[in-house]
């Protein structure tokens, strides 16, 4: 057997303290295409960063092509022919397939660019892979999705590349164009490239991977053959461990009253199809992995991009929620999923964040407010050296519960959560999720997104689960996690699918 | 699946920004021609087409010059100061003598290449944004220009004076001039790795960094370039006065001016996008602007409302084309049952 | 952990003022005071109380345009037309007061009306329309100034009644130790305290925060459009009222308001108010522009030519900003550079470092 092309021995990486990482190890064969599976914070996007010199690791050892290597800056990588694919594309919008890639080593003739030479070279790269039918002077900009990644591939090419990570490529492609990739692939390989593949599709993982890694909360589960595990026992892998204990008891103590907000047949260009009831005093949990759609329906419903089709009916009454100002009007919360960019005002102090939407909105209440405010911080437990001092040297857990204090302070009839606890110490976490059991108590509907499987069982009284822009399932209460991302991968047609 | 996710970004087809500004151009001249007729003038005269050339000139150098700039993602608010700067070391050095013609226009444009350098270095290395960094510079040289000069200064020899003046037929010999300048930048940009790289970083710093590239170089290299055509037309201005002035830059609002133009021409404020050719077509509608106005004895400090009016409406017009929007998965138009 | 809450004693508190002033927010104060020292040191009549107020008098008008300004700054923007409003407000009063004294209050009303439909438009196409706002202000200032040279016809028109101009040039007399309390200093005040009370207004702190994050604020409820379009029309208001103070004194002249904006931004700059918005002290523009004239007082009295003043307030200018934006970067953590849903796509989780710990949190049961 030759050696592998590219192994990663103990790989170990934290992140401000908290391990994201531990003694992970990979080994890539060229001419293989090698899966790297696990569910959404699983470790994966870090360990493909490190590879492609992004992130530096804290331990562990990368040899490409038996030598050692350490990667400061990705250009490193590219350039020893270790190349990335990410989700997000590098690209530069405005300029032709040619120039992107070349960006930075464009080829000179007579101490001038040869525009030329740079569009035959990039033309035959792209005949390597069997592509006729994109132009090497086409604006990037004008391509599709799928053309796009083609560049990006070929960019790789052209660097020579024998290892190739994909993260996640078909996640944006239609069906045709996910067999374009695919066939790529199949000629990269023939070429004796390695290729790592990120995916949460299984089923590609199936047709395409000779070997997997699984990846479970930072550490590794498995490697090996595709063709000694199952769908099933993939999953089981992936998802299977004991629920914590500390989420708040949730059936069964909180009476349930009458609709709050219903939404029947709602759409627009990133959602379709979304029927969905949460009554007071219910937490309706979204699951889904990304991409699909959970947050575009929780701003949807808060109005921030409104449904263009569809009713919304908020306790009985139909209500048109074009504008987030609108909807927190009629008593609507939205706490956001990224509290730095888009739930603070982060240079402004703690009392005059948890007083935002209050001035906004309802600025006649602010004095009211002011007063109650710090019973409010205290009662949550939240933790600073003033309520003059800036919201930016908060911790995260704190940083949360702030924002939870802002939209608790205009007494929200309906609540929603996009990642909740998301990036919050575990002693914040409880916090929260009694904060949230306690406004159910009151009446409160809830919608809560996430993305960790354990607080959507934990914490739901029903599970919805996303795929596609659409609600792919509804299942009970205490649903197994296998169960919810086989749901959420569209490999089971669940209830809502079927009698539709 | 039952829905067939188009990722094909659905558009009709797409007019290049460049054609677009030159169909404005002659939307412009055709109104202006029958405006200017009902006045019982003839805007094809030579003389007018003469005048309108002549105005292009000017402006042409400053907003070549601040197209590059632009296209990094960056402004030069400096500019007026350095045209008048410029001509005054023109005027000044070359005291009347043709034999320090050479000299003259060297110190001119060495001096307007330090005060491009000085944009470039207080952007790159200060971290202040291209507005700022640019008016701070240009206020600084403002305060030179208010202390050492109290009006016109130098004099410049008939044989430099014969730039400005003269042309082939009604062609000015400044408007061939500032053209050939227009082209060599048109092929610096396209032909240069550096040309190349002032694209990259204005379309995405990050890309670039990424791809390996030194951020600040270009930028540099553009603040630069732009303060040196600044400089160019400053000369040019020396040459049509016969002398330096301090207000020359200022009084003829070449910032905003050579940014509108700029605008008008498709490139894109933020940076990444834009032509050369697209800038003289703005250039050109503004010079047939005045000259129209001119024409029909419009009052020239209605020009200026006019100018002020124009100059937002392209910037408003232009902005919302330039913005991205997040791909749809569904059709976002009103299902009717 | 709970809320603390302990009362400040006064040497926790002096502890506290000290290290304001030494912090970026307050050395402007420490600014101000040295240079104020520095021109009575180079000319000991300046302390003289009646001279004293009449520094204050000549500061006025600046002050007045540091506040509008800061208002306009505080919530990300930039106000370019503030000196072309002076120079058009100051010329509508010449023309249409003349030298008739009762057509002063109808005038005033006109001017402020004035200044408001400047403020509005400034603020609604910078809003709306989506145009920068130093294009927008700066195609305002164009057109007004076009338009009151066609009024005038180019020169300069009369001054207006001398009962008009009092409110620039005159005071309550006879005062003990000031001699003479100039009305425009009694109109500074006034401004002052009312610009206090509207930033520590719901409106005011909302500004504050649109400067600081739009996007947050969107996901709140704001209606941004409005919140920045009334600091614009703040900031018109207070030109219109300087240029009030300046027919006083500068009589009506085409160029009277010149420059009136740059210096603003200068003095605004020098207040510690960081371009870009989200952080400042309205006090401390006032500051920064008390801190300019006495640099420029200072700079008289040492003999150095008044027209090197722009050359100052560049050199102020790229000093202040470069400064704030070291001092800012490595206090405040990186933020997140997650995309927001406006621009962006949805985030890749484990796209944060930060964020992407926390799956590592939760399973300690």
């Amino acid at each position: 057997m030759t050696a592998p092309i590219l192994e990663a021995r103990g790989m170990s990486k934290s992140f401000y303290g908290v391990e994201v990482l531990r003694d992970v190890s990979l080994e890539l064969a060229a001419g293989s295409v090698h899966a790297l599976v696990g569910e959404n914070g699983a470790g994966k996007s870090t360990l493909m960063k490190i590879l492609a010199g992004v992130y530096q690791r804290d331990a562990g050892q990368v040899l490409f092509d038996g030598a050692e290597v350490d990667f400061t800056h990705p250009i490193q990588a590219m350039r020893a022919g270790l190349a990335t694919v990410f989700q997000e594309f590098n690209l530069l919008p405005e300029r032709t397939v040619a120039e992107n890639i070349f960006l930075g080593r464009e080829p000179r003739r007579a101490g001038f660019v040869d525009t030329r030479g740079m569009a035959n070279a990039t033309a035959s790269l792209l005949g390597e892979l069997g592509i006729d039918f994109i132009d090497s002077n086409a604006r990037v900009a004008s391509l599709s999705v799928a053309e796009q990644q083609i560049v990006e591939i070929t960019k790789a090419l052209s660097f020579d590349a024998r290892v190739i990570q994909m993260d996640e490529p078909t996640a944006a492609l239609a069906d045709h164009e996910v067999e374009l990739l695919h066939s790529i692939i199949g000629r990269l390989k023939a070429r004796g490239v390695a290729i790592l593949y990120v995916s949460h599709r299984l089923k590609e993982v199936f047709d395409l991977c000779d070997t997997l890694t699984v990846l479970k909360d930072g550490a590794l589960v498995w490697s090996g053959p595709t063709s000694e595990v199952t769908h099933d026992s993939l999953v089981r892998m992936m998802v299977g461990r004991a629920i914590s204990t500390y989420f708040p008891p949730a059936l069964g103590t909180t009476t349930v009253g009458d609709a709050r907000l219903t939404i029947s047949g709602g759409g627009n260009g990133y959602v379709d199809g979304i029927d969905l009831e949460v009554r007071a005093g219910e937490i309706v949990g979204v699951a889904g992995l990304q991409g699909a759609g959970r947050t575009e329906l929780a701003e949807a419903i808060f109005g921030a991009v409104p449904f263009t089709r569809g009713t919304v009916t908020l306790d009985g009454r139909p209500v048109r929620l074009r504008s987030a100002r609108r909807a927190v009007k009629e008593g609507i919360a939205l706490i956001t999923e990224d509290r730095k960019a888009q739930g603070l005002a982060l240079q402004q102090s703690v009392i005059d964040n948890t007083l935002l939407v209050i001035r906004g909105v309802f600025a006649s209440r602010t004095r009211t407010v002011r007063r109650e405010a710090p019973g409010i911080l205290s009662s949550l437990e939240v933790s600073f050296r003033g309520l003059d001092q800036e919201v930016q040297f908060l911790s995260g857990g704190n940083q949360q519960k702030v924002v939870l204090t802002k939209w608790l302070a205009t007494k929200p009839r309906v609540v929603l959560l996009d990642e909740p606890t998301r990036g919050i110490d575990v002693g914040a976490k409880v916090a929260v999720y009694q904060l949230m059991r306690e406004l159910a108590n009151q009446g409160v509907a809830i919608l809560m997104v996430s993305s960790e499987l354990p607080e959507i069982i934990g914490m739901s009284d029903r599970i919805l689960v996303m795929h596609g822009g659409r609600i792919a399932a509804e299942l009970e209460p205490g649903s197994s996690e296998e169960a919810i991302l086989a749901a959420a991968t569209g490999t089971i047609a669940g209830s809502r699918e079927d009698a539709a | 699946m039952t829905t067939t996710t188009t990722t094909r970004p659905r558009r009709r087809v797409r007019l290049d920004s460049t054609v677009i500004v030159y169909i404005a151009l002659v939307v412009v001249i055709v109104i202006g021609a029958i405006l200017v007729n009902t006045v019982g003038r003839n805007f094809f005269s030579l003389g007018s087409i003469r005048d309108i050339l002549t105005g292009m000139s000017v402006l042409g150098l400053v907003a070549v010059g601040q197209t590059v700039v632009i296209l990094t993602g960056s402004l030069d608010l400096s500019v007026p100061y350095v045209i008048s700067l410029s001509s005054l070391i023109a005027a000044e050095t070359m005291r009347g003598n043709p034999n320090n013609i050479a000299q003259g226009v060297l110190f001119a444009l060495a001096f307007a290449a330090v005060v491009g350098l000085a944009n470039g270095l207080v952007v790159t290395k200060l971290k202040v944004n291209g507005f700022i960094a640019t008016l701070g510079v240009g206020l600084i040289v403002k305060g030179y220009l208010d202390t050492n000069y109290q009006g016109s200064a130098g004099s410049v020899p008939a044989e430099f004076q014969f730039i400005g003046a003269t042309g082939i037929g009604p062609v000015p010999i400044s408007t061939i001039i500032m053209l050939a300048l227009a082209t060599v930048v048109f092929l610096f940009l396209k032909k240069t790795r550096t040309g190349h790289h002032i694209y990259a970083v204005g379309g995405s710093v990050e890309v670039s960094r990424l791809s390996g590239l030194r951020t600040a170089r270009p930028v540099i290299f553009a603040h630069v370039i732009c303060s040196v055509m600044a400089g160019l037309a400053g000369l040019l201005l020396a040459s049509r006065l016969g002398v330096g002035s301090p207000t020359v830059g200022s009084q003829g609002g070449y910032d905003l001016l050579s940014i509108a133009a700029v605008v008008l021409g498709g490139t894109l404020l933020g940076g990444g996008r834009g032509s050369i050719w697209g800038t003289i077509g703005g250039v050109a509608i503004f010079a047939v602007l005045d000259s129209v106005m001119s024409a029909i004895q419009f009052n020239p400090f209605l020009k200026d409302v006019v100018r002020g009016v124009v100059i937002v409406a392209a910037v408003a017009i232009y902005t919302g084309r330039g913005l991205e929007r997040r791909r749809t998965r569904f059709a976002t138009k009103e299902v009717k049952r | 952990m709970s809320l603390t809450t302990t009362s400040p004693t006064f040497g926790s508190r002096a502890l506290g003022a000290i290290r304001v002033l030494i912090s970026p927010r307050g050395a402007v104060f420490l600014l101000l005071a040295v240079l104020l020292v520095s021109v009575t040191v180079l000319n000991p009549n300046f302390a003289d109380p009646s001279q004293f107020i009449r520094f204050i008098q000549r500061v006025s008008p600046i002050a007045l345009v540091a506040i509008g300004q800061y208002f306009v700054i505080v919530s990300g923007e930039f106000d370019l037309s503030m000196g072309s409003v002076i120079t058009a407000q100051v010329v509508i009063a010449g023309n249409l007061i003349g030298q008739d004294e009762s057509k002063s209050v109808p005038v005033l009303l006109l001017m402020i009306a004035f200044g408001i439909v400047v403020g509005l438009v400034n603020g609604l196409v910078t809003t709306l329309l989506g145009v920068p706002s130093f294009i927008v202000t700066l195609g305002m200032m164009l057109a007004l100034l076009g338009g009151v040279f066609y009024v005038t016809g180019g020169s300069a028109s009369g001054n207006p009644a001398d009962g008009f101009r009092e409110i620039g040039r005159g005071g309550i007399r006879g005062v003990p130790v000031f001699d003479i309390i100039p009305w425009a200093v009694i109109v500074l005040a006034i401004a002052l305290v009312v610009a206090i009370w509207i930033s520590k207004s719901p409106f005011g702190k909302t500004l504050i925060a649109v400067g600081d994050n739009v996007t947050t604020q969107q996901f709140s409820g704001v209606r941004v459009w409005w919140v920045k379009t009334r600091a614009f029309i703040i900031s018109a208001l207070c030109s219109t009222v300087a240029g009030v103070l300046l027919v006083g004194y500068a009589g009506v002249h085409p160029s009277v308001g010149r420059g009136y904006e740059f210096i603003a931004i200068t003095a605004v700059v020098l207040g510690g108010v960081v371009l870009g918005g989200g952080r400042g002290w309205v006090v401390a523009a006032v500051a920064g522009a008390f801190a300019l004239e006495a640099l420029f007082t200072l700079l008289n009295f040492a003999d150095v030519p008044s027209t090197w003043r722009d050359t100052i307030q560049g050199v102020i200018i790229i000093a202040a900003v470069a400064y704030s934006a070291v001092a800012f970067r490595a206090r405040r953590k990186t933020r997140t550079p997650q995309a927001s849903p406006i621009s962006g796509k949805e985030p890749d989780p484990d796209g944060d470092p930060a964020q992407s710990a926390h799956t590592q949190q939760n399973h300690g049961g």
